[in-house]
């Protein structure tokens, strides 16, 4: 995760990145509707509004919308100055300095300033405060976070340091030439320390919480509601369009597209194997929006494991036996695309490989599995394969597992059994090993293909298949000392797609029903960041 | 909860045990053949009890007749369910497929061999254990029953539906867990019933007369108790079994039912509950349809067998 | 009577101690933990928010200083899904919304319930009680989880009519679909107690009696034969209330309603101990004051029963 292309290595290193900051960007022909709210449904009550506390992608929504960092993103991913006006960093990307704008102020008046930012950093990895995001802290290296978590040293030292109210200086402990982008994660925003001293958890309560977005939040009714309004300190109120945006949280998404459809919503989810039907209906309406994620499924590589998919040309067969294009067609059939290699097509320092089995027909790869497992001693003349397919209650997953089972079935004669978990059992299953194939998905942390590839390091915590291979790891190791790593990045996904510790199924992509008159969603921004300050409702 | 399974009237009307009987065997042969008779002059009992055995039959011979198993994709329906689904005879999906191309058929089949079993076994272990409990309590009496009987309160004020979902967290699903986590709770009731009807009857001539013949006291439970009390068993136990089978298909609903590719009424029914609104509408009826015509035909039976055992005529 | 009052309080405290203990025990023993996600913590952070919630201290200290915060502070802990907020904040917050839909459901069951159920049985065997036995056994057999989005289609999306969920503090038009497809299984199983006993009533020595002397119809069964014909009822009605109050899953699942049904099925999955604690504990008490208010009720109004 410490590479960048040479390119952007050489603007940040030397010169300031300045580029116009984002707002509604309303066409002078466009008529704005009278009613600027937005309202969207979230499946369960979100975390925290408190940005050290979130951990959610909905909770993250909603303090993006409230506070704002060091740096936005625009439309399509890239960064734009929030607070920071301008940024730098020394030659090898181990000290980084933001320049503050002076007309930021919290929605009590109050000025923000770099103190506030590192009251906040430092709040975050505080063992005190015990965040679940405190390993953000370490992923920014900066100096000491490991050992403040770990209990070892002050919060005081922590790498960060406010030089003047608008100077704000980080100092890591490794080099990251792109660590000004991860400043438009919720875990980096600043937090109001006077008002945390005064209120305590109750901070976060609408009437107690102040914030530095463009929005504050207003009412908030757990696991029902929370509306957040504009608000008028937000220094760039003046471009701010939406008025009201309230999440309403809906756990049926059947449910909720009916409410969608009653006009209840501005945006919601589409169910799965619906999309097709209502792009038809409602052309307008219906968008699918590819995003940095992978659905796969691991092999179980311990000594536990089943003693089959330990060969090789099992796990080949098993893989070139799920035909991607009938679940991308014909059960998700929203945009998705197959996936051959484990990190998504279309990443950021990726030289995404054309892996063999790609190019053969799903004949081909069939034929081709039968032989393998023929190989191997199983099938039909050989010793009769059972595996079970481990996944977490949902209707997606159930679906994905039926059809893969049944291929394998169908093509391989293997015998499966679906092995349907709740969520914690699931988890807690997979992480000790207790399965032959367990369903995975995996999304990027940032734009660069080690968020993926990292999982294959034999000593990754989210390496739930334990592949271990020592010739990856040293790649993986060698990689993150390289300015560009595209092509070592290609040898390790040509690897792994012969070796096959997992099944690459697809790549995501998220439908919605968005409401037509909503203006300017971010569809190309890969991460799914938006910000409600940037979007607009026009009349109908 | 919808689900606790209390049903009190049906202890309002004790099996009338004639005073003037001598011996068990001959007597409760009449009182039963009476009962028949007075049941099968009830024609809504009857029609239940015919539809309650076609639904038997469907879900365990119906098999037989499917074109498909209840596992097997169709990958020419599959991503057009709404256009290429629906039922047809030329297809081989006589009840359409569900949202994977799965034959609706052998699904419902199947579905309903898990859903009345549930339902059977569940009353079962009821009847069984409640009968013992209740008839031991209150044939003893005393000591014994007051210790008991505090135990069934104790058991009674646990939320039950919500112990029963921490059950199935906690252990992970499957039909066993079900079975303990229904048959928990359900002979509760039926244990109270039973040591109620158990107090009046030991008092009987009958019963003094075995007690002074020498008969031990299990003997007397098994042999002179219990048989007199399976009128109300009956009737409260036909009733037992649609509640079983409801509290399956919430259990269902909350996604810790039977495994995939097993499927049950309550896991079709609110399958196609969601898609209501998606042009698959055949989904939602057809296991609807057995689904209520089951649960129907058991409390009309059930109700059919408490008059036909209750003599007083209304 | 006081005495058996006290006696019954005497049984519901360790009742209490055994479901608390039971239930904490069993949450333990669930797979995972509050903090498990699909990217595991790092061991440090773990560790520190463990520490942060007491987790990280034996059990029977847990629960010891579980107890200790509730007897003395009546403080049920913060909930580790939703780290800033107490279960008491949560409940306070959840409780009320299914207690309100709850009881209007409950009133709407009793209320329609008895009505069909007498009606049924005073017109024995005529169409009118065919009618009703068929639509609550129909009532009853509909499971809510096909009710519900059947409601929100006609009324909502078809018609109009009412808002399609959420809850904005009560207000009615938000109370009407949850109250109905809560109460209408209830409605049903009360129509049929009714009717049932009040047959039983209606057949018995001293209505017949009062029957052959003459008597309009109408009073006999309010005078006479309505007191008898409830009883059964009452010993229903007990945890039927406790059952609406506490809400059911499917209404919150399907309104957004947020009330507890909801939330302690999610706390469940969650493995948010402390919320699944405090909800069990208070459905725990509920029910066991239900039952004792039934029974007093009861020993009230039919003077016969012993205790």
């Amino acid at each position: 995760m410490t590479r960048t292309t040479k390119l952007l290595a050489a603007l940040a290193a030397t010169t300031c990145l300045v580029a116009p900051a984002m707002a509604a960007n309303v066409p002078d022909g466009a008529t704005l509707a009278d009613d600027q709210s937005f309202t969207y449904r979230i499946l369960d009550e979100f975390t925290s509004p408190d940005p050290q506390i979130v951990e959610d992608v909905s909770g993250s929504e909603i303090v993006r919308d409230l506070f704002e960092g060091l740096i936005n993103q625009d439309a399509d991913g890239n960064p734009v100055p929030g607070v920071a006006t301008e940024w730098s960093s020394n030659e090898d990307f181990t000290e980084w300095t933001f320049t503050l704008r002076d007309n930021a102020v919290w929605s009590d008046g109050e000025p923000v300033t770099a103190h506030d930012f590192v009251y906040a950093w430092k709040r975050l990895v505080d063992p005190a405060t015990a965040s679940p995001y405190a390993w953000f802290g370490e992923l920014m290296s900066l100096d000491n976070a490991s050992a403040i978590i770990a209990g070892e040293a002050e919060v005081d030292d922590l790498g960060v340091e406010a030089v003047d109210d608008h100077t704000l200086v980080a100092r890591l402990s490794a080099p990251l030439p792109h660590f000004y982008m991860m400043m438009s994660h919720a875990s980096t925003f600043p937090a109001p320390q006077w008002v945390i001293e005064e209120h305590g958890d109750q901070w976060t309560r609408p009437g107690n919480i102040v914030t530095n977005g463009a929005y504050i939040l207003t009412e908030h009714v757990p696991q029902e509601r929370s509306v957040r309004e504009k608000s008028e300190t937000y220094w760039d109120a003046e471009n701010t369009v939406i008025e009201t945006v309230t999440a309403l949280v809906i756990n049926d998404e059947n449910q909720a597209l009916t409410r969608f459809m009653a006009g209840e919503l501005d945006r919601t989810e589409v169910p799965i194997g619906q999309f097709p039907r209502l792009e038809e209906e409602y052309p307008d309406t219906a968008i699918s929006i590819p995003t940095l994620c992978t659905y796969y499924y691991n092999f179980n590589l311990r000594d536990n494991g089943p003693e089959a998919t330990h060969d090789e040309r099992v796990r080949q067969a098993l893989s070139y036996a799920i035909d991607r294009d009938v679940i991308v067609n014909q059960v998700l059939q929203a945009g998705q695309t197959p996936a051959y290699v484990f990190a998504p097509v279309g990443m950021a320092n990726m030289d995404t490989p054309n892996v063999e089995y790609e190019n053969w027909t799903q004949a081909e790869r069939d034929a081709r599995a039968v032989e393998l497992l023929a190989e191997a001693g199983y099938g039909p003349d050989g010793e009769s394969l059972q595996l079970g397919i481990l996944y977490n209650t949902s209707d997606a997953h159930r679906q994905l597992a039926t059809v893969v089972g049944q291929m394998w079935e169908q093509k391989l004669g293997v015998q499966t059994t679906l092995e349907n978990m709740e969520w914690n059992t699931f988890l807690d299953s997979r992480e000790n090993g207790d399965f032959d194939v367990s369903r995975g998905g995996w999304c990027a942390d940032y734009n660069d293909p080690s968020t993926f590839l990292d999982l294959f390091q034999t000593t990754s915590g989210y390496n739930d298949a334990k592949y271990s291979n020592t010739d990856v790891d040293a790649m993986l190791n060698e990689a993150k000392g390289l300015e560009d790593a595209a092509d070592i990045n290609r040898q390790i996904e040509e690897i792994v797609a012969v070796e096959m510790p997992i099944i690459p199924v697809y790549h995501y992509a998220n439908a919605y029903m968005l409401n037509p008159q909503i203006q300017d969603w971010p569809v190309n921004n890969l991460e799914a960041n938006w910000y409600s300050k940037d979007l607009y409702k026009i009349a109908e | 909860m919808v689900l606790r399974p209390i049903r009190v009237q049906a202890a309002a009307d004790p099996v009338d045990v004639d005073d003037a009987n001598y011996e068990v065997g001959t007597r409760s042969r009449s009182l039963w053949a009476d009962a028949a008779r007075r049941f099968f002059r009830h024609a809504p009992s009857v029609v239940s009890l015919v539809a309650l055995l076609l639904v038997g039959l469907f879900a365990f011979t119906g098999h037989f007749f499917a074109a498909w198993t209840n596992a097997q994709v169709d990958w020419s329906v599959l991503g057009q369910v709404r256009l290429k689904g629906m039922p047809s005879f030329e297809t081989g999906h006589y009840f359409g497929t569900d949202d994977l191309g799965r034959d609706l058929y052998a699904r419902t089949v199947q579905g309903s061999q898990v859903s009345l079993t549930v339902g059977l076994v569940g009353a079962g272990i009821a009847v069984v254990v409640g009968t013992l409990y209740g008839a031991i309590a209150g044939y003893f009496g005393g000591r014994v029953d007051s210790i008991m009987m505090r135990l069934v309160d104790i058991l009674l004020s646990i939320p039950y539906m919500f112990v029963l979902i921490l059950l199935l967290v906690v252990f992970g699903r499957s039909m066993t867990m079900l079975f303990v986590g229904i048959g928990l709770i359900s002979w509760l009731d039926m244990s109270r019933i039973v040591r109620g009807q158990t107090l009046s009857l030991k008092e009987k001539e009958f019963v003094e007369a075995a007690r002074a013949g020498g008969a031990g006291h299990l003997t007397i439970i098994l042999r002179h108790i219990i048989p007199n009390l399976l009128g109300i068993v009956v009737v409260y136990a036909t009733l037992l079994v649609p509640q079983m089978i409801l509290t399956e298909s919430f259990i269902s609903f909350l996604g810790l039912g039977v495994q995939e590719p097993l499927t049950s009424w309550g896991a079709l029914i609110s399958q196609g509950a969601g898609t209501v609104m998606y042009g698959t509408l055949w989904q939602l009826l057809f296991p609807l349809f057995f689904f209520i015509v089951t649960l129907f035909s058991f409390y009309f039976v059930g109700d059919g067998l408490r008059d036909a055992l209750d003599p007083r005529d209304r | 009577m006081l005495k058996y009052i006290l006696k019954r309080l005497g049984v519901a405290i360790p009742t209490m101690l055994i479901l608390i203990v039971f239930s904490f025990v069993l949450m333990r023993l669930a797979p995972g933990g509050p903090f498990s996600s699909e990217r595991p913590l790092p061991p440090q952070v773990l560790a520190n928010v463990n520490a942060k919630f007491g987790l990280d201290q034996p059990w029977h200290i847990q629960l010891w200083e579980y107890m200790v915060g509730i007897l003395t502070r009546f403080d049920f802990g913060p909930s580790f899904a939703y780290t800033d907020r107490s279960v008491n904040d949560i409940i306070a917050q959840g409780f009320p919304v299914t207690f309100t839909y709850g009881t209007w459901s409950f009133i709407l069951a009793v209320l329609v319930g008895c009505t069909l159920g007498i009606a049924a049985a005073v017109r024995h065997n005529s169409w009118l009680d065919y009618f009703a036995v068929g639509t609550s056994i129909g009532a009853q057999v509909l499971p809510n989880f096909v009710m519900a989005p059947i409601l929100v289609i006609v009324f909502t999306l078809w018609l109009g009519w009412l808002p399609g969920g959420g809850w904005r503090g009560g207000q009615w038009p938000y109370v009407i679909m949850p109250v109905i497809a809560l109460g209408t299984s209830y409605m049903a199983s009360i129509a049929r107690i009714t009717r049932s006993s009040m047959l039983e009533v209606l057949g018995s020595n001293f209505i017949r009696t009062a029957r052959a002397k003459g008597m309009p119809p109408i009073r006999i069964i309010v005078r006479h034969a309505l007191k008898p014909a409830l009883m059964p009822l009452l010993s229903y009605l007990g945890p039927a209330f406790v059952g609406m109050v506490t809400g059911s899953v499917v209404i919150d699942v399907y309104f957004s309603t947020g009330g507890i049904g909801q939330l302690f099925t999610n706390s469940a999955f969650n493995r948010d101990y402390s919320v699944i604690m405090g909800i069990t504990i208070l459905l725990g008490a509920l029910t066991i004051t239900f039952n004792l208010l039934v029974d007093i009720l009861y020993a009230w109004i039919d003077p016969r029963i012993r205790y």
